[in-house]
């Protein structure tokens, strides 16, 4: 997983959103330690798509959707969003890119001011900016509030706990499209909801993401909720990317080895399912100091010894699948490099 | 290791519970949290308890342990362990056993384990306390249930504190300290929900290997079916502080009759199914456990309510398949259930359809 490597970004005039050689990391106090939590990682999102990203807690999933923002500052890298660099950008810049670029939470209640009446909490957005005339605002607040399904006249009148965590969610959600951003970051956003509820938002986002042509990043450990939301889905590991694909390849026939285990661990919600035992020992280790060459050698069953030293580089096995990995399930050895990690 | 082994009976009980009720009283009224739970659980079955927060899956398991707060608490109803009735028993009086009989394993292993307290020592704790045994006998056992849940180089870790070990080192401690003693039953309240997915299945492997190895009982608490559908011999399925739903685990999956259990069964994304594929959802939320409607508590949220369902409550009844009981008035299957069915297709068309 090392995944360093560029080839499965797309021609930069295509891309909504390009990052390239993303690096952020972490002080640990005066101890001169360093979390390193993500590691030069790459990406890129068309206009109009939903990259999902997947991983285990600590792969610096959500970290990664934080520093498209500049929440905070990535250590280094470059992040072009709509034909912008990000990253050099001042504050006051930046404050008017982010009415462009919104971002959803996994905890709904906790990101909604609790002693705000809701239709006020939707409505800030649109007051800051000044758009519009004050009933313009109004008018916008209502439409978008019913979109997400929430009755307009009730969020007048009531605070945020007054709602359930599955209409928390959609209030958050109406707050990050009234001011008709094109790209949307989801953090987790169904992950603290119960099924039923889970369905009905991730439901929702699909449909909003057809009446306003939005494009999504949906970050994620559930795979199979990102499974069915996104187009092309990443998965992260340890601060790199191991592989990236269409979602129906990479999940049809995962090359990484990691992927492997990661689908392999999911339950079946079906008895009939032979349970499969444990596909993989031990946790992801400690990002302060993570493993030379591929950062999943010392958990992979098919590790060598040159995934102890080498970083593999990202290449195409299938068409638009990419894995980062000497020995990948299918599609062959990765060819040896003169350039090692 | 069981001193007072209550297995008169192979066929009786481990545990039953009878018409159980544990209400709250909150400012607004009293909320009916478990509301008429009758259930047994038999010596070494392995029963999976699955709702929606709110369903009063973790107050059951609670009310059977008697883990509950002192004030504010109604309880009716009878729970009975080995024949004997524990329901109406204090703390002090419960002590004997918890730990020994019954133990718990809760869903965060941080906030479980005391911070200050090396891990070791509290595996001992009970240990010492319930069985008796010396310092460094308890040690002994402590070493050899570490090596039993697999928590490698045993000796180091027992001198650790909680904050050194991993999410997933510290529910294998967890699961360490419920098995020292042996209990006959075991409650696993959301046990991997805080872990994750690789860990998740290495802890829930674990788990079924100490069932079976020490015959316990386990009542799995969880809203992940995925989770009931590979570790657990039943499922009872909870809404609204009742169980709707109660069959061996294959035949819920396969021959499910109360729309609610439906619904929550197609309301998950599979794997299998390509992306973008349309959710079923269940409109609307769970009842307001303070003043629950009349009649079938799913009623407002079900696709094929009738005017019946809003009057009248439906009690549980044996379905043709064994073992398998559910409370609707319109199962899926029965006329009435094919007839709406038939009306929702046509009126959904295409596009907002479920299979």
């Amino acid at each position: 997983m090392a995944g360093t490597g560029k080839a499965h970004l797309r021609p930069a005039g295509e891309a909504l959103l390009r990052v390239e050689d993303l690096v952020v990391e972490f002080r640990i106090g005066r101890t001169g330690l360093k979390v390193n939590a993500v590691s030069g990682i790459s990406f890129d999102v068309l206009p109009g798509e939903t990259l999902g990203i997947v991983g285990e807690s600590g792969c610096g999933k959500s970290t990664t959707g934080r520093a498209v923002m500049q929440l905070p500052r990535a250590t280094s890298g470059s992040v072009v969003f709509d034909g912008r660099e990000l990253t050099t950008l001042d504050k006051e810049e930046m404050r008017e890119v982010r009415t462009k670029v919104q971002m959803i939470f996994q905890d709904p209640i906790s990101s909604l001011n609790p002693r705000r009446k809701v239709r006020d909490i939707v409505m800030e957005p649109l007051l800051i900016w000044k758009r519009g005339s004050k009933q313009e605002q109004g008018e916008a607040v209502d439409k978008v509030l019913e979109e997400v399904g929430i009755d307009p006249q009730r969020a007048a009148e009531s605070l945020p706990h007054q709602f359930s965590g599955g209409q928390c969610q959609r209030i958050s959600i109406a707050r990050s499209l009234v001011l008709e951003p094109q790209l949307i970051i989801c953090d987790e956003p169904v992950s603290a909801l119960d099924v039923s509820v889970q369905a009905q938002v991730i439901n929702l986002l699909e449909d909003l993401k057809k009446a306003h042509g939005l494009t999504l990043i949906f970050i994620a450990h559930d795979l199979a909720v990102v499974k069915n939301i996104s187009d092309r889905v990443a998965v992260m590991y340890l601060g790199k990317i191991c592989e990236i694909g269409p979602s129906e390849g990479l999940y049809g026939r995962p090359a990484h080895p990691y992927t492997k285990v990661l689908l392999d661990s999911i339950p079946i919600p079906d008895p009939d399912v032979e349970t499969r035992k444990v596909a993989v020992e031990g946790e992801p280790p400690s990002p302060v100091n993570p493993p030379s060459g591929c950062r999943f050698n010392p958990r992979c069953p098919n590790a060598s010894d040159r995934c102890r030293t080498e970083e593999p580089i990202m290449r195409e096995i299938d068409p638009g699948h990419f894995v980062a990995c000497h020995h990948p399930l299918f599609g062959g050895e990765a060819p040896v490099t003169v350039r090692s990690a | 290791m069981n001193s007072s082994t209550p297995d008169r009976n192979e066929f009786e009980p481990l545990i039953e519970t009878v018409n159980l009720k544990t209400h709250f009283r909150t400012p607004r009224g009293v909320a009916r949290a478990v509301d008429g739970v009758s259930i047994q659980i038999r010596r070494g079955q392995s029963i999976g308890v699955v709702g929606e927060s709110g369903s009063g899956k973790t107050v059951l398991s609670r009310s059977i342990m008697g883990l509950l707060p002192r004030n504010g608490v109604i309880r009716e109803g009878s729970v009975r362990y080995g024949g004997e009735e524990i329901g109406n028993r204090t703390p002090k009086q419960m002590r004997s056993i918890w730990g020994r009989e019954m133990a718990m394993i809760f869903q965060d292993p941080m906030t479980s384990l005391n911070p200050v307290m090396k891990v070791g020592r509290q595996v001992t704790e009970s240990l010492r306390l319930h069985l008796g045994m010396s310092s460094s006998e308890a040690m002994a056992v402590a070493e050899k249930i570490f090596r039993d849940v697999r928590i490698p180089e045993p000796t180091r870790r027992l001198n650790q504190y909680p904050h050194e070990l991993s999410g997933g080192m510290r529910q294998r401690v967890m699961i360490a300290i419920a098995l020292a003693c042996g209990p006959n039953m075991l409650f696993a309240d959301e046990p991997t929900t805080a872990l994750d997915v690789t860990v998740q299945a290495q802890i829930l492997d674990l788990l079924a290997e100490q069932i079976r190895d020490r015959n316990m009982s386990m009542l799995l608490v969880t809203h992940n079916l995925g989770v009931v559908a590979g570790y657990t011999d039943e499922i009872a399925v909870m809404y609204g502080g009742k169980v709707v739903e109660r069959a061996p685990t294959k035949t819920l999956f396969q021959n499910v009759k109360m729309p609610y259990t439906e619904a929550l069964l197609q309301s998950i994304p599979r794997l299998n199914q390509p992306s973008h594929s349309r959710l079923a959802m269940i409109p609307g939320r769970p009842p307001d456990l303070v003043d629950p409607p009349a009649g079938c508590r799913f009623a407002s949220r079900c696709a094929y309510v009738r005017e019946l369902c809003r009057h009248e409550e439906p009690p549980l009844v044996q379905a043709e398949t064994p073992d398998h009981t559910f409370a609707c008035h319109f199962p899926v299957g029965s006329p009435e259930y094919h007839e709406r069915r038939v009306e929702l297709t046509r009126a959904s068309g295409t596009t907002a359809g479920v299979s």
